[in-house]
């Protein structure tokens, strides 16, 4: 088996399973922890702290008016890393083509030179977050082992895909065959370390709200 | 990074200085295995180390040091979290990719969690992932209580209010020096009635620094002609408890109120101006009684805001000339009472300038979460409420206000210490001296 048919064929199936299986435990593994009601007497109504919590998981996209001069920027340079990777991953052909064959249905993507722009846009971004990880002390006090292994995969899965489809320093086949197993290990680390943010950040956001407008407090 | 080992050793009470290291971080481990719920656990697991919550700290703007990232002082806990009670902590002791907590790592975050944190929640309103980091910060402190690890000032404290009621010793009982408050201000005090529909409490800093705010909790609600009482077995509102981070003793203390609400068959608990206390009660009483309360609990401001709105209080215009108001944390930010002593100082016609960051997003005093006791966190508290201190001048104000009894004693002492010219107002006192009957159109009122 050449190494595209092991990182499409068996390499995929375990990566999808680990996956699965380890995002359904990092959650159940604490949701199952106790759970304790607020006894205290709301100061609004449940419509109110609910549709509070939902709200929060708009207005927290961005910092409130009063943070924005000390942390507009690196929130700036953080969502844009994420639309970039969101695009490259959502809306290139093959791509969707993968992805409809797990999905059962497909969309439209982008020309492939938008693609490859927003592509070396997004590296670019990923460079500058290292850089700003590293050099930010308050950052670079709070990383470990995860947070650069997150990048750092992250990253490869990026390069690697724009090498296949550059056609650079190997055949195509073995660039796309590097590229899929870089994403099978993405996969594999994705429920032990930060990744696992993609499925926190809304219900943690919306708790928080929730919390908040229970109080009758901004959030 | 300076390191907070280098320049702090623990800050003991005798009664916790001999334990164990072994001990000390059993008790962290046990304290916080009964604090980690699925909430708390979401909690720590959603932290993407963005550092974000830095930016929102008074004691990290002040000094940029690190060590002040909000969510580095739940550091050790975080690691705890993860190396004992998350789904996957097998594999983070296998490949010893967390390291266990141990006794000296401990009295490092000492500092942290108690010198340099007011537990004043801005930090949660910044987090992009939502998390409740001032929340983490209170349980990290219960686990730093049972390790033995509280402060002295806060342990003493705390220890000696669960014991006698007081936080600390006075000549004259606290029931005593309210009725020689009552007769110096000329207003009654109504004490001990067998049954009234709002039990009163009164923060110690009152009685011992600010008689003249008791005298107008009385005098408020005499002119309101509510019936209600203070109870000499429940008058002190702080709660030392939450500020040591021992649950039990905040229970307890909670309780003592609680008992003598019940027992006088009170409708509401009426909180002074305490932010704190309104936290402890409003918020954390009845989790820690177990089951709902029975009666409500209401801060003055929020009360008196209600009777304003009702047409039951009429005030008159108060010459405070170009004023402004610091909100307590615990009140607005913790609490949503927002938008009633902006109410109140409209009905006083108050010209109001507010602080640039006000509200919700007000920076804390630099004295809440029991700080302003601790001796030793003084020179840190100084720094990081400057930041507080040069807003207020900012802004031109004759008239300083507040709402909390902690908050005004933190600015008195930034007064003396700092040669601040600013002085501190109780809103609840201004609100006195500007009362007018019933029915009466508005006049020319008092300075505070």
């Amino acid at each position: 088996m050449d190494i595209l048919g092991l990182a499409r064929g068996p390499a995929l199936k375990v990566a999808l399973a680990v996956f699965c299986v380890g995002v359904a435990w990092r959650i159940v593994g604490f949701a199952l922890l106790r759970i304790r009601f607020d006894l205290s007497k709301p100061r609004t109504s449940v419509m109110r702290y609910v549709s509070g919590g939902l709200l929060a998981i708009g207005t927290r996209s961005w910092p409130h008016r009063q943070f924005i001069g000390r942390t507009g920027p690196g929130e700036a340079l953080g969502y844009s890393y994420h639309l970039g990777l969101f695009a490259v991953v959502l809306l290139f052909t093959p791509h969707i083509v993968f992805l409809g064959s797990l999905f059962g249905f497909t969309w439209p993507g982008l020309p492939s030179s938008i693609i490859t722009v927003l592509s070396v846009l997004t590296l670019t971004l990923f460079l500058a977050v290292l850089f700003r990880r590293v050099t930010n002390r308050v950052m670079r006090m709070l990383s470990n082992f995860d947070d650069y292994f997150s990048w750092f995969i992250t990253m490869l899965v990026l390069v690697t895909g724009l090498a296949a489809t550059a056609h650079l320093g190997a055949p195509y086949e073995t660039l796309l065959g590097v590229h899929i197993l870089s994403f099978d290990v993405l996969l594999i680390w994705f429920p032990f370390g930060k990744l696992m943010h993609a499925f926190y950040i809304f219900p943690s956001r919306a708790i928080n709200g929730a919390v908040l407008a229970r109080k009758g407090a901004v959030s | 990074m300076s390191n907070p080992a280098g320049t702090f050793a623990a800050n003991l009470a005798p009664a916790e200085a001999a334990r164990t290291p072994d001990s000390r971080v059993a008790g962290a481990m046990r304290g916080f295995a009964q604090e980690v719920g699925a909430l708390s656990a979401f909690r720590l697991e959603s932290c993407i180390h963005c550092g974000i919550c830095a930016d929102a700290c008074h004691f990290y703007i002040a000094t940029e040091d690190p060590q002040y990232t909000p969510i580095w002082k739940v550091e050790p806990f975080k690691q705890a979290y993860k190396r004992e009670a998350s789904p996957f902590a097998p594999l983070f002791k296998l490949f010893g990719l967390k390291r266990e907590v141990t006794a000296d790592q401990l009295a490092q975050w000492q500092h942290l969690l108690f010198d340099s944190c007011n537990m004043c929640g801005r930090c949660s309103l910044i987090c992009p992932m939502g998390i409740d980091v001032a929340a983490l910060i209170g349980q990290a402190r219960h686990a730093m209580f049972d390790a033995g690890l509280a402060p002295k000032e806060l342990y003493e404290k705390a220890a000696h209010q669960h014991a006698t009621g007081q936080p600390e010793a006075s000549t004259e009982p606290y029931r005593d020096q309210l009725l020689a408050i009552g007769a110096r201000f000329g207003v009654g005090i109504p004490l001990d009635q067998a049954e009234a529909d709002i039990m009163l409490c009164v923060p110690r800093t009152d009685i011992e620094q600010y008689p003249s705010a008791v005298a107008a909790l009385a005098r408020v609600m005499q002119h309101l002609g509510v019936s209600c009482t203070f109870r000499s077995e429940g008058l002190v509102a702080e709660n030392y408890g939450y500020f040591a981070g021992s649950k039990q003793w905040q229970r307890d203390i909670s309780l003592r109120l609680i008992e003598q609400a019940i027992a006088c068959k009170a409708k509401t608990l009426l909180i002074p101006e305490c932010g704190q206390a309104y936290t402890a009660l409003r918020w954390e009483a009845a989790d820690l009684y177990g089951k709902p309360l029975p009666f409500a609990v209401r801060a003055v401001t929020e009360f008196l805001a209600d009777e304003l709105q009702a047409g039951r209080l009429k005030l008159g215009k108060a010459a405070t000339g170009k004023t402004t108001f610091h909100d307590p944390c615990q009140l607005v930010r913790k609490g949503g009472v927002n938008d009633a002593p902006r109410a109140l100082m409209k009905a006083m016609q108050i010209d109001l300038h507010e602080l640039q960051d006000s509200g919700a997003f007000s920076y804390c005093c630099g004295g809440g979460g029991g700080v302003v006791d601790i001796a030793r966190a003084a020179p840190l508290r100084y720094r990081s409420m400057q930041l507080k201190l040069h807003e207020i001048e900012a802004t031109g104000a004759e008239t300083f206000l507040t709402s909390c009894s902690d908050c005004r004693h933190t600015f008195d002492d930034a007064k003396t210490h700092l040669a601040w010219e600013k002085t501190p107002h109780s809103l609840l006192e201004l609100v006195a001296a500007n009362l007018l009957p019933t029915g009466t159109p508005s006049a020319a009122g008092n300075r505070p």
